[in-house]
């Protein structure tokens, strides 16, 4: 157990090794001079040179990495070219607007996903299987920027029943905070929705297959009993498996949600720092992003390892 | 049914009945157009895919007006019998910009799913057949890639790589090119095994014929099928990437782009935002259902 745990830590070091290494280079082979694009043409030779220095521009790639990496190990993201603003701090109060975000986003989700597809499984091959199939295929083709910019259309211009967009923090007014928050949960929340509900769909008809739902049945239990007590457990692993899967969708969608209901978390910030070239801070976002998902991979792989003996006897086999 | 290619080297030597039976699953064009032929939806989806590619070859025909030609006199008017679609806060006709859109989106699809096959595929295969160190390295590198948020990445690359269509195509194809990788790494981990090869290897065929003439034909059913639905979502890519300003630059006709500068007019001229969007969402659709179709007919698990 503790053996099959540690080399699942050990093995996110490499990962980790080349999620840092992709986020370096990304500045790194920048074409050209990146002070120059980041500063402009206007720019003075001094302000250039004090930035190259800052970069480290001046010294070896290798040791360009290795410095950077030094910081970044120690929580230092470096500081944003535009504002002088730390990168760190910055994310920092960013990440809890986007993590409220995510938060209802998935309760969205899953408030549609999980009855839905529970639903088409047991009465397979029925209208309602259609119907949500049907559905699910539409959530997965519908480009979400424009489910926002629809939303926002309908509920908000023309029937005047939301605010179009804004934020305000939840200590700070919750009943506001939640109406704002309505339109960009059901626009991020809908991809997911339609993923998470096509995937249990297939676990549930594959678990209703099984020989001890066939028992419990033999057994007299009733349907819905079956389903949500007995197939519902197991349909939902492969659910949870994706977790990782499905906070990185939740961060792709941010970046437009945000963007478009002016919610200012870190979506928004990678936007606004790509449009304005603030290349630290791009850089700090996406090494967030990607750290956060290694993360959730593997608290969900252990988390696992935990729940179920079988994942540890492999191990040992 | 065509007959395998390989099994035919392997059974004119080795007459065994199981190198047949395990033999690689090639089909005819003919029977895998009359399995996916029997899903309707997937039929409907196929014509409706083939329409847009006519829309987008024949767009100069069917455009009534010129889409990046302005006419200040016409500015946000509603759809009306002269312009069925309304015009734009330029008086550009929207449905000529739709239809001229459909160029961009279907280029975009295409060319960013063709570099990820193009990398991804031949990676893949190698790193699959020869396994080692190589392999190791390769499995990491998309292990670290397939951590970054589909978006984040592709947004990231944009920034290195600076705003319009073609870089905006290479990004995209760069996100997708772990997902090429991986996939055909699998399939040849489990192709390699197989009697055919042995059979072929037997005969004197070097490991570069192994892999183009006997591998690759067996393991581009499953590509096929990536590549169908990848172009969904790299048409949505695009489309996102020049909503936000980064992809597809003014004045060319983009979907995205469109649905970008409709949003201040909203309140005003809503079909500005309403058909552009319905364009990008029907073409996703579609290739959504013609990958799942394509799925079904090609995946033996279906049948």
């Amino acid at each position: 157990m503790t053996r099959y745990l540690f080399r699942r830590l050990l093995l996110t070091i490499p990962v980790l090794f080349f999620v840092s290494l992709i986020v370096f280079s990304l500045i790194a082979l920048i074409p050209g001079d990146p002070a120059r694009i980041m500063l402009g043409e206007e720019a003075s030779r001094e302000a250039l040179d004090v930035l190259r220095r800052q970069m480290g521009l001046d010294r070896p790639i290798l040791v360009r990495y290795l410095l950077w990496m030094g910081r970044v190990v120690q929580g230092d993201l470096g500081r944003s070219v535009r504002d002088g603003r730390s990168v760190a701090l910055t994310l920092a109060q960013k990440i809890p607007v986007t993590a409220e975000l995510a938060v209802t986003s998935l309760l969205v989700a899953w408030a549609i996903a999980i009855p839905a597809g529970a639903l088409a499984a047991w009465k397979r091959r029925s209208v309602v299987d259609y119907a949500a199939t049907t559905v699910s295929l539409a959530g997965i083709s519908i480009p979400n920027f424009w489910l926002g910019i629809m939303l926002i259309y309908l509920l908000a211009v023309n029937w005047r029943w939301l605010p179009p967009s804004g934020y305000v923090e939840p200590w700070v007014d919750l009943g506001r905070n939640l109406k704002l928050m309505i339109m960009p949960s059901i626009v991020l929340g809908t991809a997911l929705a339609a993923l998470v509900m096509r995937l249990l769909r297939s676990s549930m008809i594959e678990v209703l297959g099984s020989d001890y739902i066939r028992t419990a049945r033999a057994k007299g239990l009733a349907d819905t009993t079956l389903v949500v007590r007995h197939a519902m457990k197991n349909a939902m692993i492969p659910v949870a498996t994706i977790m990782g899967l499905q906070l990185g969708g939740l961060l792709g969608g941010a970046v437009i949600t945000e963007t478009i209901f002016a919610v200012p978390g870190v979506g928004r910030l990678a936007v606004e720092s790509i449009l304005t070239r603030d290349y630290p801070m791009v850089q700090g976002v996406v090494l967030f992003a990607a750290v956060a998902v290694v993360a959730v991979n593997l608290i969900v792989d252990m988390a696992y390892a935990l729940l179920d003996p079988r994942i540890r006897l492999e191990e040992r086999a | 049914m065509r007959a395998p290619r390989a099994a035919h080297v392997a059974d004119a030597v080795l007459p065994a009945p199981d190198a047949v039976i395990q033999a690689p699953r090639t089909y005819g064009f003919r029977y895998l157009l009359r399995r996916y032929a029997r899903n309707r939806l997937s039929l409907v989806g196929m014509w409706i895919v083939l329409l847009i590619v006519v829309t987008a070859a024949a767009a100069p025909w069917l455009a009534p007006y010129n889409p990046t030609k302005p006419d200040f006199f016409n500015t946000l008017q509603r759809p009306t019998p002269a312009h069925l679609l309304g015009t734009d806060d330029l008086g550009r006709d929207v449905l000529s910009r739709v239809i001229y859109g459909t160029r961009i989106s279907l280029l975009a699809g295409v060319i960013s799913v063709g570099i990820a096959v193009l990398v991804g595929l031949p990676l893949g295969l190698v790193s699959g057949f020869y396994r080692g160190r190589l392999d190791d390295v390769l499995m990491r590198i998309t292990d670290a890639m397939l951590s970054f948020p589909f978006l984040v990445l592709a947004l990231a690359l944009v920034a290195v790589l600076g705003a319009g269509l073609d870089r905006a195509m290479i990004a995209i194809g760069i996100v997708f090119m772990p997902a090429f990788i991986r996939l055909a790494r699998g399939q040849v981990l489990s192709e390699r095994e197989q009697n055919y090869v042995e059979a072929a290897r037997a005969l004197g065929a070097g490991d570069g014929r192994l892999l183009r003439k006997h591998i690759l034909p067996n393991i581009l059913s499953p590509v096929l099928v990536q590549s169908s639905l990848s172009t969904a979502t790299a048409i949505t890519a695009e489309a996102t990437l020049s909503f936000l300003g980064l992809g597809t630059q003014p004045p060319t006709p983009s979907w995205g782009s469109m649905l970008n500068f409709a949003q201040p007019y909203l309140g005003t001229a809503p079909w500005m935002a309403i058909y552009p969007g319905i364009a990008i969402f029907a073409t996703v659709l579609a290739l959504n259902v013609l990958g799942d179709g394509l799925r079904e007919a090609l995946d033996p698990r279906f049948r």
